[in-house]
């Protein structure tokens, strides 16, 4: 299944670029980058429990935001794309470098 | 149930891949930087000087993906595995079984009966789908001397005799194979089997085809820990995945053959696209083959029914089916090896 996962990470304390940087790092590992603070992550549920826990556990709950969207299995009908930017489809795409 | 994953084939020259977090990082030589999760992929494919380090190297056998290295042109050179996982119980079992000539023909047998009916398959699809553009008469020939194979695997037959009904039935499948060839019949001219290197382009084909089969086929029965060099109709030889060749035989024709045909008679490689050396010897450029890696990867998304298990299956995932059936058999579980038979 596919989960967008968005996040607002304040720099009001010293702390925040660091809690950015773990969190775009745990999303990394689990997805593809769309935009600066977007992500696509296609996960089992397994994968998706890991996530998320990881996610919850970096964030600052006082003054950070995270947003998951639930895209479900069919999500390729659900995602259109236009302008700048590419993405690949880790199900179908053939990957060739 | 196993989800059919991704393939990632890396083609650049010069490219270095490494391990970064839980992703795989690619970088080109003109500083251009990709990168996937690991865990969207179930096999990285290497061709030529590509580069791996150590921790990605070690994260894929971890992870259990298959990493093989090929040459540029579709030769397999080597894989890498992490450390020897699976049932060793299993392993042991399937010795046992490749040292006993009677529990081997009786796998062999299958195996060959499986291969035999789908390219009977293959051939009658091609007399229904061309009958007026082949020579029928030569192609209904075939199928009959496959018919006759197919009836007599039915019943036990020694190891020696399965070898010999396989003989026969390649021997009559690749006579009039050439005939399936409808566009561009002069560039693909084929006349019998030759590898090592491949003399003509449909041989160069069907030998970078058979080396993406081979990687997948192995990939799915370490994935199910059984040793893919121990076979049963293949004997033992040093660097040779003889069980891979075996269960290798079964889809052969359906999705080997068949993708080197429609990729020819759908226009999709043209002659251009070769290369022939000094020697004698067939190549493709680098567009066909990009071109035969796209077709792979999309035939494996093509789903079918499952004869064994009733139920509709990407092809891809027939490779890791087949060998959790053929490690059932081996364990006794099941009363034979169910070949996949294609429709």
């Amino acid at each position: 299944m596919l989960v967008l996962v968005s996040y607002d990470v304040s720099f009001e304390n010293p702390d925040g670029k660091r809690r950015l940087q773990k969190i775009a790092k745990i999303c990394e590992n689990y997805g593809q980058r769309v935009q600066y603070s977007v992500f696509e992550c296609v996960v089992d549920p397994a994968q998706w429990a890991q996530l998320r826990h990881r996610l919850l556990d970096a964030y600052d709950e006082e003054v950070d935001s995270l947003r998951f969207y639930f895209l479900g299995k069919n999500w390729q009908r659900r995602v259109e794309q236009h302008g700048a930017g590419e993405a690949y489809d880790p199900e179908t795409d053939v990957l060739i470098l | 149930m196993k989800k059919l994953l991704n393939t990632l084939y890396v083609t650049s020259q010069g490219t270095y891949l490494s391990k970064d977090g839980e992703c795989v990082v690619i970088r080109a030589e003109n500083g251009q930087k990709k990168r996937f999760p690991v865990h969207v992929l179930d096999g990285i494919v290497c061709f030529g000087n590509v580069l791996c380090s150590p921790f990605l190297l070690g994260h894929c056998g971890e992870k259990g993906l298959a990493l093989s290295f090929m040459t540029e042109r579709g030769r397999y050179l080597a894989g890498v595995r992490g450390p020897q996982s699976g049932n060793v119980l299993l392993r042991r079992e399937q010795y046992r079984q490749a040292d006993d000539p009677v529990a081997s023909a009786d796998i062999a047998r299958s195996v060959i009966a499986g291969k035999v009916v789908n390219s009977r398959a293959v051939l009658r699809r091609c007399l229904r789908d061309h009958g007026d553009r082949v020579d029928a008469g030569m192609l209904e020939r075939a199928v009959c001397t496959l018919d006759e194979c197919a009836r007599r695997l039915q019943t036990p037959v020694s190891l020696d005799e399965a070898r010999g009904m396989e003989g026969q039935a390649a021997g009559a499948y690749f006579a009039v194979f050439g005939q399936m060839v409808l566009q561009d019949e002069e560039a693909f001219s084929f006349d019998g089997r030759n590898r090592r290197p491949p003399l003509d382009a449909v041989n160069c084909l069907l030998s970078f085809v058979y080396t993406l089969l081979a990687h997948d086929v192995r990939s799915a029965l370490e994935a199910v820990g059984l040793d893919p060099q121990v076979g049963f109709l293949h004997r033992d030889r040093p660097g040779r995945p003889g069980l891979a060749l075996d269960v290798m035989e079964e889809f052969r024709s359906f999705m080997a053959d068949r993708l080197v045909l429609s990729l020819i008679n759908r226009g999709e490689v043209r002659a251009r696209g070769f290369v022939t050396k000094e020697s004698g010897a067939v190549f493709m450029d680098d567009d066909t083959r990009k071109t035969v890696l796209t077709a792979w990867q999309k035939r494996k998304q093509d789903e079918a029914m499952h004869p064994f298990l009733r139920e509709r299956i990407p092809l891809g995932l027939a490779f890791h089916v087949q060998a959790q059936l053929i490690a059932r058999s081996i364990r006794g579980d099941l009363d034979g090896y169910p070949p996949y038979y294609w429709k």
